[in-house]
């Protein structure tokens, strides 16, 4: 699985962390793109515009 | 049924909802985010390794998340960090084998249920107990970077240990003098809690590097995370080496998690956490409830005790979390839409 499975010892674990390390990442980066292009948008929604 | 990555669409759903509960949590209370992925996965049936392993690794992706949010504080003290890594890493090496040492005596999944019994249920009481009495229980990430602390505030088992001059000395942030080895001996207590357990360890350690060293809580919050992401990738890599971390896990419920932190840190500036402290008490309870009626269930051959145990931990984070985004919808409303005032 995520093309790993060749790979053994170290090597797996390194990539195993590596990889959640790189989602982390890609979440945190799309997440707060994500959070400010809709972010106020659903505040309104939710809230009511003041 | 619909397969991802060799997992049922379901499974998928049901780990991203539940990330996304533990991240509202953990982005609301600034703790907390791992205390219930272990016993989850126990419960699911997941071997202890898996369990231990992929909650670890589930702890490193968040920790990370944090720390790239909180990277412009600048309350870490690397040399009090970097010195901490030595003993984590020995007390997760100690823990995990302790857990695979277990797992062949067929007595891990047991061991650590009672162990998250105990550290749950009295954190829990602790917490409920300080919230009912109207004082602030359990650790506040959330604090003034540049607050400054009064050498009166350090506490006096602090002063103590700090009177003990074992060399070699450590000087922290702040002029505090401290032998490496009683910061070697805190490193390796919530090493062997992360390597047992699967937690990231910041529920001991920040109270330790408080109580025990005398750091003051802003650099104790900056190094404790500084610490969890060393712990948590540290201990996926060892945990990793004995196939112990499954991607397949650990990736929905990060991808759930992510998004839940913003809601729940969001919902900090809306409604007061001393209000719903209680609820995060009362979660641990039940967490740790949930836990000793699998054991029971399983010492007893009761398998819908199995069922209630899972809905015990997936009730328990729905109520907390739900808690928290039902009164910031209510907080945000009254803020936009202020009720008029009567006149009598």
């Amino acid at each position: 699985m995520f093309g790993i499975d060749s790979l053994t010892g170290p090597a797996y674990s390194a990539a195993i962390v590596g990889l959640v390390l790189g989602e982390a990442m890609v979440l945190y980066v799309g997440y707060g793109g994500l959070t400010r292009a809709v972010g106020t948008r659903i505040t309104d929604a939710i809230g009511g515009r003041p | 049924m619909m397969e991802l990555f060799g997992m049922s669409a379901t499974l998928i759903v049901l780990f991203v909802g539940f990330g996304l509960m533990i991240g509202v949590l953990f982005g609301f209370f600034g703790m907390g985010g791992s205390f219930l992925v272990t016993p989850a996965l126990l419960v699911m049936g997941y071997p202890s390794r898996v369990a231990v392993g992929s909650g670890l690794a589930f702890v490193f992706g968040t920790s990370v998340i944090a720390t790239l949010k909180h990277r412009d504080l600048g309350q870490v003290d690397y040399k009090l960090g970097v010195s901490m890594i030595i003993g984590t890493t020995i007390g997760i090496e100690v823990g995990k084998e302790l857990v695979l040492h277990l797992e062949t005596l067929g007595l891990a999944g047991n061991i650590i249920s009672v162990t998250y019994v105990v550290l749950l249920g009295g954190i829990g009481l602790f917490v409920t107990y300080e919230s009912l009495k109207g004082r602030s229980g359990g650790v506040d990430h959330d604090v003034d970077a540049d607050a400054e602390v009064d050498a009166d505030d350090i506490p006096d088992i602090a002063k103590k240990i700090q009177s003990y001059r074992v060399p070699p000395m450590l000087t922290l942030r702040g002029g505090i003098e401290v032998s490496l080895w009683m910061v070697l001996a805190v490193a390796f207590v919530t090493g062997l809690l992360s390597g047992f357990l699967g937690v990231g360890g910041g529920f001991i350690r920040m109270p330790a590097l408080f109580y025990l060293i005398g750091v003051p809580v802003p650099i104790a919050v900056g190094t404790d995370l500084f610490e969890i992401v060393f712990s948590g990738g540290i201990g996926s890599f060892l945990y990793a080496q004995s196939g112990g971390v499954d991607l397949s896990i650990v990736a929905p419920l990060l991808a759930g998690s992510a998004l839940g932190a913003r809601v729940g840190s969001a919902a900090t500036s809306l409604v007061d956490e001393e209000g719903i402290k209680i609820y995060f008490g009362l979660m641990l309870l039940g967490g740790a409830t949930a836990v000793a009626v699998r054991q029971v269930g399983n010492a007893y051959g009761i398998d819908v005790l199995n069922t209630v145990s899972f809905a015990l931990i997936i009730g328990s984070a729905l109520l907390v979390s739900g808690a928290v985004v039902y009164s910031s919808v209510q907080a945000l409303r009254e803020e936009r839409n202020p009720a008029p005032s009567t006149a009598d």
